[in-house]
């Protein structure tokens, strides 16, 4: 897992770890101490009950259906801590969805019914979530430095020499000087490389057991490579089109619809490819089925930098006037339009959880968006600029000026100063990208390849169902076919990932136009009257006129006949009702003589 | 007649002696009699029987009654059926799985001697052996508890909760009062209330005073981060408005700084500035966007607003010598006696609120008069519209752009179109130019960088220099343009320098970065980024607008043809004006444009209509906020959450309740289990172990 667990400390500034990882017998203990607590408490409510009565009956259905039964069992001690142990609330509220509402008041019991067990159900899926956490309990660790050393002049060679063998291998160069500058992308898994030379090198491997999978010679410019959602596929953006190959190499398509594409993000859980051409258009192309969903024309030029925000699956676009763009595949104009920065974007990366953005500019300046609300958070400058950059799972922001490569903790909280970490490749940087799931930043450079160790930057804990670095092809296999099941429209991408579950509130004459948009024409739209063609004089003007009134006329008085009914039903209905209410009712009130 | 029969016994009866009995009794021949007579008047015969018709009807209705009533007795049963979360068919079945002892052994007699002799072990101790499961004293302590106890009590708990609500009541109506003055004083007396219990307690109870102290600290730096003593809320605002003519407010002012100076000493820390982009700064326009306001305090960015008070604060007196320093030296006065002063201060309040109304109203009338001009503009020239739309659409960002570039020039006493002004804009943004952003003063304020978010005190040097009130109406013109530029400062960030351990190698020439500078400066002098979105925003906007409608028709009532204008009070009367849009949500964000287009794909996938037991949305989105799949829960949970709501067992024979069910009243046997949704733990035994046995029985 996790090279922060590894990255164990034989040098005192290597590794230091802030805390040591929580252990779940420690939370035990400490849960034991509340739970200890907690029935002190209770026995005092026994103690004097009537004082609040109230709390008294909460303690005893605390208890739960256990404590109940306690009494009624003949052998066996009186459990000391009946009912289930406490949940502590913090973990409570990391897992919590929502807002609990008032419940609906008593008479509509139905409601009120349905409300109460959807709240239980809820309760019952958190509590457990957050029970179930202390499964996760690794942490990640970061550099330290001495009192009066910056953790960016360690240098790798010192890492590796400080942690062991496994981690200090993921420390490596490849010398590819003849086929640079190279482009890189890690798997879902974090498990594969694939690099892709300009002249036309492209190779896939297993990083960490170095097991080359295939290598070739495209014999055209590669602009971009990229997996697709398994180790399996991936997509080569070459000079004209854009190809597919297997991991063995084998061309499987060439698809002419997508030309000239300069970038390419996929969409893992929509299985939607990405691509931003030369040409300024921007195509999704699913890959589960072969199809390209939609091509939008930006009318904004040569597209050259791109990023996806994970959290809700939406396309960010840079252009040469300082604005980057927000795109789903269901518009044909941007969602939203953000100027950033004075010269052309250079670069935009997105967190994990869709809350920033960094953005770097022609302008040498690196700036970190909040792209919930639109704001600017901080604004660096950085003397030569950033060409790429890329945001690491834990939040480490890796960002390449020339033939450096400085990774920033933080970018967002505190203004930083100084970089994290800072590693000088040997030739222009190209690609930079942080490996899912390892301490490890791969960069693709004009001489090759340098895969860096950066502590901390990993997220430790993988969730085995999503995306498992240590599957077997079983295990991959079903798990295709468990995403493709899961399968998200292309349609659902928006804003707001969570609108699905909303209300749509639109006016039903909002949905008609949406409906008649979608059909292209208003199926409830009536006929237009055309008068049939009659001879002998009965086709004047005038008649046809007078004919077209009839009509007009007849339609009208349908429509007035209809009315009148209705209102006379809804007239004659309350009547009923209030007959029999007064039937029901009985008595006479004094003002009944007045009735007819 | 048994009595007779004993009578006849002895002797003959004779007439007479049953005759001489009637005498005695005369009471019964009366009745008799009486009977007899009635029964002679009733001389109506019987009525004739009901109609078949009307009898079976009656007899219906009765059938009708008991049948109801019959049926009525299963609405209960019914109901709680309808309402079970899950039903497990058939009915009553016994629960699957190992028994409890109690109920094993209840049907059980000990026969071997072993056995025996220990349960005469069990019955010397007095342990109970089987249904009753308790021991003699804890039955006895059951018992302790009488009837009169138990009511005795639940009256006491009456009386608590009705008094509870009382008190409740009395809370809400206390809350509602909207007096200023009635708070006031009950927050004086809570506080000497407080204080007094504080005093006693250093006395009796150090460790919690302590306690009560660190509490005070808490809520003083929760006040320190509210800004409520800043010039920024309603009150403040008005005051400053006041300052100039009333020392009161003046006063009140000076102290609320003076409470705000207090409560922020703690995190005052010297900042080092290091402006890198001096020289790039005041010389053309794009650059303003990101750098003109310095983050003065970079750690804390809250705290930008507070720490530029002080030197606003010098500068005023610099400028405005003979009001302020009066107020400045009067240090070390608390928030008790600053309330004391505001009682004071009342009667100025008045006149101050007074004043403030009658500059309101004047206001007003001035921009009624430029409504009416506007209005006959626009009947004038009809032709126009668009262009006068233009104009009114000049967003709140171009002025504010464009007052940020006027503001560098010498206050515009001619109106002259300033240089910053694009030859692009049309003629109504040259215009513009008349209306003054910001003042002299301001200028000057902003080169010593100093950020302008305290409008109330520059408002109060800028009243303090004028005196005509249409000066002052335009300046309260100013100040709304103001509020909405506010935004604007926190897109103009700073920008950090990094410093960089290693310098990146030359490959392109790096050489001289002043040189690069100025050349990639150069390179973008020409397309203007920050215009060019600014008029794409514009016309976003524009588009957005919905349009006048001008229904009027030439020629109808008058003269029409060519050359001829419909009349205006006509076109006045047949121009439909739509109401205005909600604003745009990047009405406040001047460097984003978001579309306001509604994504209509989402839309099918979306519920729009709530099911039945649901009456507002929030309610229907409520109860579908959690996630109900696999990876998202836990196995169990998903198990519990998504149980079937009927389960039947595979071959068994489902009956209808029979009506011993009913009569036993039992309601848990008739509807059966029902899933615990409570406990989250441990695994349905029962389910499973049910689900185990279809499956053996599928097997077979």
């Amino acid at each position: 897992m996790a090279a922060s667990s590894e990255t164990m400390l034989k040098k005192p500034h290597v590794g230091k770890k802030r805390k040591p990882p929580t252990r779940y017998w420690e939370r035990t203990e400490e849960d034991g101490k509340n739970d200890g607590k907690k029935q002190k408490e209770g026995d005092n409510n026994e103690q004097t009950p009537q004082q609040n009565n109230t709390r008294t009956k909460k303690g005893g259905k605390r208890g739960g259906k256990r404590g109940g039964a306690g009494k009624k069992v003949i052998s066996g001690k009186s459990d000391p801590f009946p009912g289930s142990a406490p949940v502590p609330e913090e973990k409570l509220k990391k897992f919590r969805r929502g807002v609990k509402g008032e419940l609906p008041p008593r008479p509509q019991y139905k409601l009120r019914d349905v409300v109460i067990r959807s709240e239980a159900a809820s309760d019952l899926a958190q509590k457990q979530n957050a029970r179930y956490d202390l499964m996760l309990p690794e942490d990640a660790g970061f550099l330290e430095g001495d009192e009066d050393e910056d953790t960016c002049t360690i240098s790798q060679d010192d890492i590796v020499d400080a942690v062991d063998i496994t981690a200090g291998a993921k420390y490596f160069n490849l010398t590819l000087s003849q086929f640079g500058p190279y482009r890189l992308d890690y798997s879902k898994t974090g498990r594969h490389l694939l690099l892709g030379g300009r002249r036309g090198h492209v190779t896939c491997l297993d990083w960490q057991s170095k097991q080359l999978m295939c290598e070739m010679n495209v014999m055209e410019t590669v602009n971009d490579v990229k997996w697709l959602h398994s180790e399996a596929l991936f997509a080569v953006a070459q000079k004209k089109w854009l190809y597919i190959y297997d991991n063995k190499g084998i061309e499987l398509h060439c698809i002419r619809k997508f030309n000239d594409v300069l970038r390419m993000q996929f969409l893992p859980y929509h299985f939607l490819l990405a691509t931003a051409s030369a040409t300024g258009f921007l195509q999704y192309l699913d890959v589960s089925v072969g199809k390209e969903v939609v091509a939008i024309c930006t009318k904004a030029g040569r597209l050259d930098v791109m990023a996806h925000n994970p959290h809700n699956a939406i396309i960010h676009l840079g252009h040469s006037n300082g604005t980057v763009t927000l795109w789903t595949p269901n518009q044909r104009e941007p969602l939203v339009k953000m100027l950033c920065h004075q010269g052309g974007v250079r670069s935009v990366a997105v967190d994990k959880t869709g809350t920033y953005m960094v953005t770097s500019g022609m302008d040498k300046k690196l700036k970190v968006y909040d792209i919930r609300a639109y704001r600017p958070l901080q604004s660096y400058f950085l003397p030569a600029g950033a060409s790429c950059l890329s945001l690491s799972q834990r939040g480490l922001l890796s960002a390449a000026t020339g033939d450096i490569v400085q990774v920033y903790r933080d970018v967002w909280g505190i203004p930083v100063t100084k970089p994290y970490m800072a590693h000088r490749a040997k030739g222009s940087v190209w690609g930079v990208h942080f490996c899912p799931f390892e301490d490890v930043l791969g960069v693709g450079h004009g001489e090759g390849f340098t895969s860096m160790v950066v502590p901390g930057a990993g997220e430790p804990n993988f969730d085995g169902l999503d995306a498992n670095p240590y599957r077997s092809a079983k295990q991959r296999q079903e798990w295709e076919v468990k995403a493709l099941l899961e399968k998200i429209q292309p349609e659902l991408i928006g804003l707001d990932p969570s609108q699905l579950s909303q209300v749509d509130h639109s006016t039903w004459e909002q949905r008609h136009e949406d409906r008649v948009q979608v059909l292209g024409f208003d199926p409830l739209a009536k006929e237009k009257f055309t008068p049939r063609l009659k001879t002998k004089g009965r086709s004047s003007s005038g008649k046809v006129e007078k004919r077209k009134k009839q009509v007009a006329h007849e339609d009208q008085r349908d429509v007035i006949r209809q009315t009148v009914e209705d209102r006379m039903k809804i007239d004659k209905e309350r009547k009923e009702k209030e007959k029999k209410k007064a039937a029901a009712a009985g008595q006479k009130s004094a003002l009944d003589r007045f009735r007819k | 007649m048994c009595l007779n029969n004993k009578l006849s016994e002895g002797d003959k009866i004779n007439l007479s002696d049953l005759i001489g009995t009637l005498d005695k009794t005369p009471s019964a021949l009366i009745k008799t009699k009486k009977q007899l007579k009635n029964l002679q008047h009733n001389q109506s015969t019987l009525e004739t029987p009901l109609t078949r018709k009307e009898t079976e009807k009656i007899q219906r209705e009765v059938a009708f009654e008991k049948t109801s009533k019959e049926v009525s007795r299963w609405q209960s049963v019914v109901l709680q059926n309808q309402k079970a979360e899950q039903l497990v068919f058939p009915l009553n079945q016994e629960p699957s799985g190992p028994k409890r002892i109690e109920h094993v052994v209840a049907g059980w007699k000990a026969q071997t001697p072993l056995e025996q002799e220990i349960f005469s072990l069990l019955r010397m101790n007095k342990q109970p052996l089987h249904d009753p499961v308790l021991t003699p004293t804890e039955e006895a302590s059951l018992r302790a508890m009488s009837l009169e106890e138990a009511k005795i009590r639940r009256a006491e708990l009456q009386k608590t909760r009705v008094l509870q609500s009382y008190y409740e009541a009395k809370a809400k109506r206390g809350k509602k009062i909207k007096s200023k003055k009635y708070h006031r004083v009950q927050k004086k007396v809570m506080r000497k209330e407080y204080l007094k219990q504080f005093d006693e307690m250093v006395k009796t109870d150090p460790a919690a005073a302590l306690e009560e102290l660190k509490k005070m600290e808490l809520s003083r730096m929760k006040e320190r981060m509210s800004l409520k003593h800043q010039n920024s809320g309603k009150w403040a605002k008005s005051k400053a408005i006041m300052a100039k003519y009333d020392d009161g407010a003046r006063k009140a002012m000076q102290k609320q700084l003076e409470v705000n100076k207090d409560l922020t000493q703690k995190l005052v820390i010297p900042a080092d500035e290091d402006e890198e982009d001096e020289e790039e700064s005041a010389e053309t326009l794009p650059d303003f966007v990101n750098d003109v306001e310095p983050i003065l305090d970079q750690v804390n960015p809250w705290m930008r607003g507070k720490l530029s008070t002080e030197p606003m604060m010098e500068e005023s007196n610099r400028l405005d010598p003979p009001v302020w320093p009066r107020e400045v030296g009067k240090p070390g006065e608390g928030q008790d006696e600053q309330e004391e002063d505001e009682e004071q201060m009342e009667e100025t309040e008045e006149e101050s609120l007074l004043r403030g109304f009658e500059e309101r109203r004047k206001l007003r009338q001035t921009e009624d008069k430029a409504e009416i001009l506007e209005i006959s503009d626009y009947d004038e020239e009809a032709v126009e519209i668009s262009d006068d739309d233009e104009e009114a659409g000049l967003s709140n960002f171009t002025s504010l752009f464009h007052g940020l570039v006027n503001h560098m020039e010498p206050p515009a006493d001619q109106p002259k179109a300033g240089p910053g002004l694009r030859q692009g804009e049309s003629p109504a943004l040259l215009e513009e130019g008349l209306v003054r952003v910001r003042t002299l003063e301001d200028v000057e304020l902003l080169s010593q960088d100093i950020s302008t978010s305290d409008t109330a005190l520059l408002t109060t040097q800028i009243l303090g220099t004028e005196e005509t009130d249409t000066q002052s109406a335009t300046q309260q013109a100013d100040k709304k343009r103001k509020k909405m530029i506010d935004p604007n400062e926190v897109l103009t960030k700073e920008a950090k320098v990094i410093e960089m351990p290693l310098a990146p190698t030359a490959v392109e020439d790096v050489e001289d970065k002043e040189e690069q500078r100025v050349i990639i400066k150069e390179a973008f002098a020409g397309d203007d980024v920050v215009s060019d979105f600014l008029k794409d925003k514009r016309k976003q906007e524009e588009a957005g607008r919905p349009k006048v409608i001008d229904l009027t028709l030439p020629g109808w009532g008058e003269w029409g043809g060519l050359g001829l204008q419909p009349s205006r009070s006509k076109r006045k009367r047949f121009r439909v004006k739509v109401a205005p849009p909600p604003p745009r949500q990047d009405q406040k964000l001047p460097n984003i444009i978001i579309a306001e287009k509604r994504d209509s794909s989402i839309a099918a996938h979306q519920v729009c209509q709530l099911p039945f037991p649901f009456e507002k949305p929030i309610q229907f989105e409520r109860t579908i906020r959690s996630p109900v799949g696999r990876t998202w829960n836990t196995q169990n949970a998903v198990q519990k959450i998504t149980a079937p709501k009927v389960v039947t067992q595979l071959g068994a024979i489902i009956e209808p309740i029979a009506r011993e069910d009913l009569i036993k009243d039992n309601r848990q046997a008739v509807t059966g289990p029902s899933i615990n949704l409570e406990s989250d733990q441990g695994p349905q035994k029962k389910r499973r172990s049910q689900q185990k046995k279809q499956h053996k029985r599928k097997k077979n």
